[in-house]
């Protein structure tokens, strides 16, 4: 019962006694065969990889226009491939953050009612400086710095350290 | 090891295989100086497979769409690693397989093996290959490249010239009036969900027939076994004859392997709807013998237009070629000759006329 092995090709063929080389020639075959399937699915394992997105939002954004966001709203812009979330608080100051949950990475949302940032997804909510204070997130948002030029609102990511 | 081994008992003491295991090792392939033929069909159906395995992976990244699709392609040959190698060795082996589907196919005639009782297993064969083809056709326009783009606008105006129910065929399979987007999106379903449905199934017929009735002895060789029985030999299946496709699959494989490394496929320009035809355009290399016929073919032969008429010829052609297997008559003697004539009739123009069209300005 056993695998059928390369060597069962001669198997009609009486055997005396083992021979070594045989042994040898099924290691070469069988070394061989696994070599060239490694050659091909290496290559397909690399494949299932998707490559990196070119912009993750390590660069800076326009997230919108002074005048565009009245005070105490907010709107998310989107920052590289994922959604940002920029602030207009009720005392004039502007302020972005990623609009990612630390939760389940639903989009959040600003509520004015509330003057916080919360996640509909699982009732999770963060003040406006992105601290988590009530409800399942694990971790705060990662809050982005802002500059305003002319008319422009720019949101960069801050530089590490 | 031995962990793998109960594993096997585990599986034998539920499925209890050894009655298949001695039905194959009873089943036997005739040897003879004309058997290395038999390989070439193997050789296609892994070739087959190949197809089915590289297709399914190229479809983690391919969009299909007039504005996608061109960028998708794109992306996998420079994006994706190892995409160039996918999509090369997807390429290679779509040609590959047409050509040894061809070369089966003229090995079957050429030892007479389409005769009775196998005239099922000769006509699934012709559906196979016709089915290719539509692959062929279907898988190149994918990419969205203006080679693509006027090979399928020419291809389906060709399927328009047939009287009364062309027209309807050409906005069928073009979605429209003219070849777009909604084209692409037609050619899409049919390469990846229709056609391998049919094939896959038109397939297990085909190598089901192949496995009840055994692989035919040419009659010549069948001849000199009568006269000398002595002569006459056979080698086991399982596990010979199964080690044996084996590797010529192994060489197969190397040979793909090597071709798409050293010569992938390129891509070409994204089509332009609105854009003239490249000078010295032409089909793939396994629509040429058509292409250039119907290119020979006077504009007017009598009242019928030459397209209409070349057209008509080559259904009524492949008719007869389907066929095939019926014309020839009991009486061996008498009907053999014309059909091995036939035959290398049809593969000497079909070199001819592929070359004189791949020559041809």
């Amino acid at each position: 019962m056993g695998a059928y092995e390369p060597g069962m090709a001669n198997m009609n063929r009486p055997l005396a006694k083992p021979i070594p080389r045989r042994g040898f020639v099924e290691l070469l075959l069988g070394g061989g065969f696994l070599a060239t399937a490694a050659a091909f699915i290496y290559p397909v394992l690399r494949y299932f990889v998707p490559p990196e997105t070119a912009n993750l939002g390590g660069g800076s954004v326009v997230a919108g226009k002074v005048g565009e966001l009245k005070p105490n709203s907010g709107k998310i812009f989107p920052f590289g491939s994922r959604p940002g979330l920029l602030i207009h608080t009720a005392s004039g100051e502007y302020l972005a953050m990623s609009a990612v949950c630390t939760h389940l990475s639903c989009t959040v949302q600003y509520r004015p009612d509330l003057n916080e940032v919360w996640c509909a997804c699982h009732n999770g909510k963060y003040s406006v400086d992105g601290r988590n204070i009530s409800g399942p997130p694990p971790r705060p948002l990662e809050t982005y710095e802002v500059q305003v030029r002319g008319d422009e609102i720019f949101v960069s990511r801050r530089l590490e350290g | 090891m031995t962990v793998f081994r109960n594993m096997i008992n585990w599986l034998h003491e539920r499925l209890e295989w050894d009655d298949l295991i001695k039905l194959l090792r009873k089943k036997t392939v005739p040897r003879h100086r004309l058997s290395y033929w038999y390989f070439l069909g193997g050789i296609t159906l892994f070739l087959f497979v190949i197809q089915v395995l590289t297709g399914i992976l190229l479809l983690l990244y391919y969009q299909p769409g007039a504005n996608e699709a061109f960028e998708s392609v794109q992306y996998i040959m420079t994006k994706v690693q190892f995409g160039w190698l996918i999509r090369s060795i997807h390429s290679w082996s779509a040609n590959l397989m047409i050509f040894t589907a061809f070369s089966h196919m003229f090995s079957v005639l050429f030892l007479k093996a389409y005769r009775k009782p196998r005239e099922l297993t000769w006509i699934s064969g012709v559906i196979l290959l016709v089915l290719a083809m539509g692959f062929g056709f279907s898988g190149y326009l994918l990419p969205w490249n203006t080679l693509a783009f006027f090979a399928t606008k020419v291809g389906t105006d060709m399927a328009g010239q047939v009287p009364l129910i062309g027209h309807p065929i050409m906005i069928f399979l073009r979605g429209g009036e003219e070849v777009t987007g909604a084209t692409l999106t037609r050619f899409f379903g049919f390469h990846v969900a229709v056609l391998p449905a049919v094939t896959t199934l038109l397939l297990l017929v085909h190598l089901l027939l192949v496995q009840r009735q055994g692989m035919s002895v040419p009659p010549k060789v069948e001849a000199e076994w009568a006269a000398n029985p002595s002569a006459r030999r056979e080698i086991k299946f399982f596990p010979n004859f199964v080690l044996r496709e084996l590797m010529a699959w192994y060489v197969g494989l190397g040979a793909l392997g090597a071709l798409a490394a050293l010569f992938p496929w390129n891509l070409g320009v994204k089509a332009d709807l609105f854009a003239s035809a490249p000078a010295g355009i032409k089909p793939e290399w396994y629509f040429l013998f058509m292409f250039q016929t119907l290119k020979l073919v006077p504009s007017k032969v009598w009242f019928i237009d030459g397209e209409v008429l070349g057209i008509l010829a080559f259904g009524l052609i492949g008719l007869i070629w389907l066929l095939l297997p019926f014309f020839e008559s009991d009486r061996v003697a008498r009907s053999k000759q014309w059909i091995t004539g036939l035959s290398v009739f049809a593969l000497a123009y079909v070199i001819a006329m592929s070359v004189y069209g791949y020559l041809a300005k």
